[in-house]
């Protein structure tokens, strides 16, 4: 195969990693006051990577001798991936603006399209090689992303605590690698396939448990999620809000693919594990939450729980469960960009933003729309019909009672009561409490717009998309398969 | 009418008023809602005239197939015409009910009213199991909000209780949908009706569906919820709650329960008849020690549920019917006695029976109003109730002769609370001035409960109106079940024959 057809395959990281250096390059020359344009620069970039997956980078193949797959499965997740951090790239400028310390410098949209390329890797290796190249590659960007407030003390905290418990999975992740390895004999997927198809080796059921504890760290589902709560409050909430919708998908398009292309022979193995972690996230995620104060620790025990969700689906290991998978985080992610959209609406007077949950008491009053806006964001985030993250609950469960899984479907559902309570609280706050000083008014047009699209998608209007939406995203499953 | 998706008109007018209203000031949100709710009726009679008695069993039917994994499928039988006419017909009730007495954040109010509206309607007309399940659960968040803002002092607490308890009994049933929708390979609810699932999953499923329609019933012991949302929701609010809301777990086990687990529901009648019997007596006990109205009014409407339930799963026609007959009276008698303590809610801010009395004095239209509806939730001949507890009881007996003994003894308790509360508020001396100061009855209070008291008396005079529609679906229905009913214990049954003794005696040899 000559590089034309293999870089075709590849033209949206190409796009991605050229246009991040390009911009690197226009940047250490243009300097601060370029920011804007890079910023606009890079949504474009991305835009392009979008459409540059409509050709053969969604249905090529094998691309470099079998470590890079480019099927309909990594097309839809790019699709899904680079417009949320082309989101979260708009998201930063009027954040960056009215928060005094930090000013906005074009490192970010760069570290972002550095990200976006590698979680574009992740999504497509076929390989544990390629997997760990893409992995590493977003994940360093996020933890320069995390700390990207220098002069804030929480931003380099959530960095460096990122860092080091990244590393550490990182680590899990690679020991894992190293003994698939060491008992397939080869780091292709496809080999390793046959490996786990054949007389099984306590070795290779020992790399399985390893790469799978390392993958959920990506994920943050439970036991592996510590580092979510602090690094989510920490980092500033454009760049909570990128960590909590791209990087998620790339994590879970990886492990999905990981579970089933290359472990695919071992179903039953990994599905103790991944029930297990889908448990424990949801019902974990469920109950911590009750108890936060900050918004953005609770969203972040809200995305715990909601990995625990996504895994229910990967539990039934089918193309139907596959399928929901990708379903429930196309939903997903619009829910948790949309409600940190409103969360960065949330200032005091002078601009500063306020995290309490307690700030947005009596907001049905001072700012109904907004309000209303983030009750549907959490109803949704709750599955309480008829908003659409109702329907990504429905195709993961629906799923698991194909599969015949019924008590993990049943326990899971009646865990989903304990989480509606604490996005109840918030609803509670907004329309049941008296209210607390008025935010500043919101000045920016964009934001604004985001949110009413977001809203819009998650409204009972997403049901006319569920025809569409669920046979492109079993198209995209039975590439696993 | 045929092919004129009179449904989906009438879902969508209460909509879009309810967006609209969001952007009135509060006086054109009041004359919207009330406009909306009254077309609304308009069209339901329109229903009503136009629904062919005897004729097709689901009519009025609509399917577009635009949600991929389940439809939009809308249609209607007898049971919800019925229950569809009690919900429009209320609706203004309720918007008239609120036009003085909520001034906060009124547009907001109404639009939840709306919401409400469109999701009752929903419930009743859908014909897809998943689609009912939207509409069944949605009703959950334009309550939660009604009670938690426009409620009593203790109003977080109870829309807490109401949103959770209802939703843990809920998805139990979910699954049990999920599962059936893949067993059968449909989701439409008339073909499931039709579908035999194995006898031993039957029972599974009939407890995932149970666990939720006995909360929204509520039936004894999950009935809790149920006080502290009457008690702190606003008037219209428990009006709404007790005259519809109430009614989705009835009108469930009649959907689901009854026709797709004919074997479960035949054998576990027992469990319904055992906590239906427990919840008359002593609910109506409670009732009978209440000293906050509202709160005596809710439990009495436990105990009537529990006639619904017992009538429904008494496997006759006499039963079903009785029991269909009590949702429609108890809709209508039960969210008049809320709109009765509204009246006086509105006057002196407190509903502890103790402060009133005497009322008869200064308030005889009131009083004449408020004993009408007494007597009717007493279940007096003439009046609406009577009708169903008798025909509800009568099913009963046939099959169980100590459950329906049982439960006619709430008859005499419901006498004796509904009485007693009478007594107390009406009649005795005035004690104090401020209640000799309550004006009687305005023209606008009249016009909400004169059309109550009308209905009320035409179906305990002439019920015939109410039951012909459903005639033919509890036939329908019967053919289902009848193959499942638990044995009777009051019909005679055969002794045995006396041993021939000459047999014996000549094996003997």
């Amino acid at each position: 195969m000559d590089y034309a057809a293999n870089l075709a395959m590849t033209l949206p990281e190409v796009i991605l990693g050229v246009g991040a250096i390009v911009l690197m390059l226009v940047a250490a020359w243009g300097g601060q006051g370029s920011t804007r344009a890079i910023s606009w620069a890079a949504v474009a970039i991305l835009a392009g990577a979008c459409v540059a997956v409509a050709g053969p980078a969604s249905g090529g193949g094998m691309a470099f001798d079998g470590l890079y797959r480019a099927d309909a499965f990594a097309g839809f997740a790019k699709l899904l991936m680079f417009p949320a951090a082309a989101i979260a790239i708009l998201m930063a400028p009027g954040f960056f603006q009215r928060t005094s310390g930090d000013d906005l410098r074009p490192e970010y949209p760069v570290l972002i399209l550095l990200s976006a390329a590698g979680m574009g890797i992740m999504v497509s290796a076929a390989d544990l090689l390629t997997l760990y190249v893409g992995l590493e590659l977003q994940s360093l960007a996020a933890y320069v992303l995390a700390s990207f407030m220098r002069r804030d003390t929480r931003s380099a905290e959530a960095g460096l605590k990122y860092f080091v418990l990244g590393a550490l999975a990182s680590g899990i992740l690679l020991y894992g690698i190293s003994l698939v390895y060491g008992f397939a004999g080869t780091t292709l997927f496809d080999g390793i396939a046959q490996a786990y198809a054949g007389p099984r080796s306590l070795g290779l059921l020992f790399g399985l448990v390893f790469v799978f504890a390392g993958l959920a760290f990506k994920i943050s589902a439970v036991p592996f999620h510590m580092w979510t709560p602090d690094v989510y409050e920490g980092a500033p909430t454009p760049v909570t809000a990128f960590f909590a919708s791209a990087p998620k998908v790339a994590a879970m398009g990886l492990a999905v693919r990981v579970a089933v292309e290359a472990m695919g022979p071992a179903t039953d193995q990994w599905r103790q594990i991944v029930i297990f972690a889908a448990l424990a996230s949801i019902i974990l995620g469920a109950v911590a939450a009750v108890g936060q104060t900050n918004i953005k620790r609770l969203l972040a025990y809200s995305s715990i729980n909601n990995v625990g969700f996504a895994l229910i689906g990967l539990a039934a290991g089918t193309p139907t469960g596959v399928s929901a998978v990708l379903v429930y985080l196309t939903i997903y992610v619009v829910m948790t960009l949309g409600s940190f959209l409103v969360v960065l609406q949330m200032r005091d007077a002078d601009g500063q933003p306020v995290e309490s949950i307690a700030a947005l008491s009596g907001l049905s009053r001072t700012r109904p729309g907004l309000a209303f806006a983030l009750m549907m964001f959490m109803l949704s985030l709750a599955g309480i019909p008829p908003l659409f993250g109702f329907y990504a609950k429905f195709a993961v469960f629906d799923a698991a009672i194909a599969a015949g899984l019924f008590p993990l479907a049943v326990i899971g559902y009646v865990a989903s009561v304990i989480g509606a309570y604490y996005y109840l609280r918030v609803v509670k706050t907004m329309y049941f409490d008296e209210p607390a000083p008025a935010f500043g008014a919101g000045d920016s047009k964009l934001e604004g717009g985001l949110i009413v699209v977001t809203a819009a998608f998650i409204s009972p209007l997403g049901y006319l998309l569920i025809a569409p939406l669920s046979a492109w995203t079993m198209a995209a499953a039975q590439a696993l398969f | 009418m045929s092919g004129f998706p009179i449904l989906s008109l009438m879902l969508a007018v209460p909509a879009i008023a309810a967006i609209a209203c969001l952007f009135l000031s509060p006086q054109g949100a009041r004359m919207t809602a009330l406009v909306a709710t009254l077309i609304d009726f308009a069209l339901g009679i329109l229903l009503w005239t136009n629904y062919d008695i005897g004729g097709a069993q689901w009519q009025f039917v609509e399917y577009q197939p635009v949600f991929g994994r389940f439809a939009w499928a809308l249609g209607i039988d007898g049971f919800a015409l019925l229950l569809i006419m009690l919900s429009v017909f209320l609706m203004p009730i309720c918007i008239g009910a609120s036009w003085r007495s909520v001034t906060n954040r009124v547009p907001e109010y109404m639009a939840a009213f709306l919401f409400t509206e469109v999701l009752m309607i929903g419930t009743f007309a859908a014909q897809d199991l998943f689609l009912f399940y939207i509409f069944f659960e949605a009703g959950l968040i334009p309550m939660f909000l009604i009670i938690g803002i426009w409620g009593g002092v203790n109003r977080i607490y109870a829309s807490y209780k109401f949103f959770l308890y209802t939703l843990l009994g809920s998805v139990v049933m979910f699954i049990a949908m999920l599962y059936m929708a893949r067993a059968a390979g449909t989701t439409r609810i008339p073909e499931l009706m039709a579908y035999d699932f194995p006898a031993h999953v039957q029972t599974w499923l009939w407890l995932a569906f149970f666990a939720s329609f006995a909360v929204k019933m509520p039936m004894w012991p999950v009935h809790t919820w149920l006080p502290d949302a009457h008690v702190q929701a606003p008037t219209a609010g428990s009006v709404i709650l007790a005259g519809v809301l109430l009614k989705l777990g009835g009108y469930g086990f009649l959907r689901f329960s009854l026709p797709m687990f004919p074997e479960a529901s035949g054998q576990l009648t027992w469990l319904i008849f055992l906590l239906s019997g427990i919840a008359v007596v002593y609910t109506s006990l409670v009732a009978l020690v209440q000293s906050d109205m509202k709160k005596l009014i809710a439990y009495s409407s436990v105990a009537h549920m529990a006639i619904v339930t017992i009538g429904l799963y008494a496997f006759n026609r006499q039963g079903i019917e009785g029991a269909m007959i009590m949702m429609l009276s108890h809709g209508l008698v039960s969210g008049a006695l809320f709109l009765c303590v509204g009246v006086i809610y509105d006057r002196l801010h407190t509903r502890e029976i103790a402060r009133y009395g005497g009322l008869a004095i200064n308030m005889p239209r009131y009083a004449l109003f408020f004993l009408f509806f007494t007597m009717a939730s007493i279940g007096l001949p003439g009046t609406s109730g009577f009708v169903a507890e008798f025909l509800s009881l009568m099913g009963t007996y046939q099959v169980s002769t100590w459950t329906a003994l049982i439960c006619t003894t709430g008859i005499i308790l419901g006498a004796a609370y509904m009485l007693y509360l009478y007594r107390r508020v009406v009649f005795g001396e005035i004690k104090s001035d401020d209640v000799r100061e309550m004006q009687d009855l305005s023209g606008r209070e009249l016009w909400l409960l004169a059309p109550v008291a009308a209905v009320a008396l035409w179906m305990g005079v002439y019920p015939e109106s109410f039951m012909a529609p459903m005639r033919k679906d509890v036939g329908v229905l019967l053919a289902r079940i009848d193959r499942a009913a638990p044995p009777s214990d009051s019909k005679p049954t055969a002794g045995k024959p006396a041993a021939p003794v000459h047999a014996a005696a000549e094996g003997a040899h």
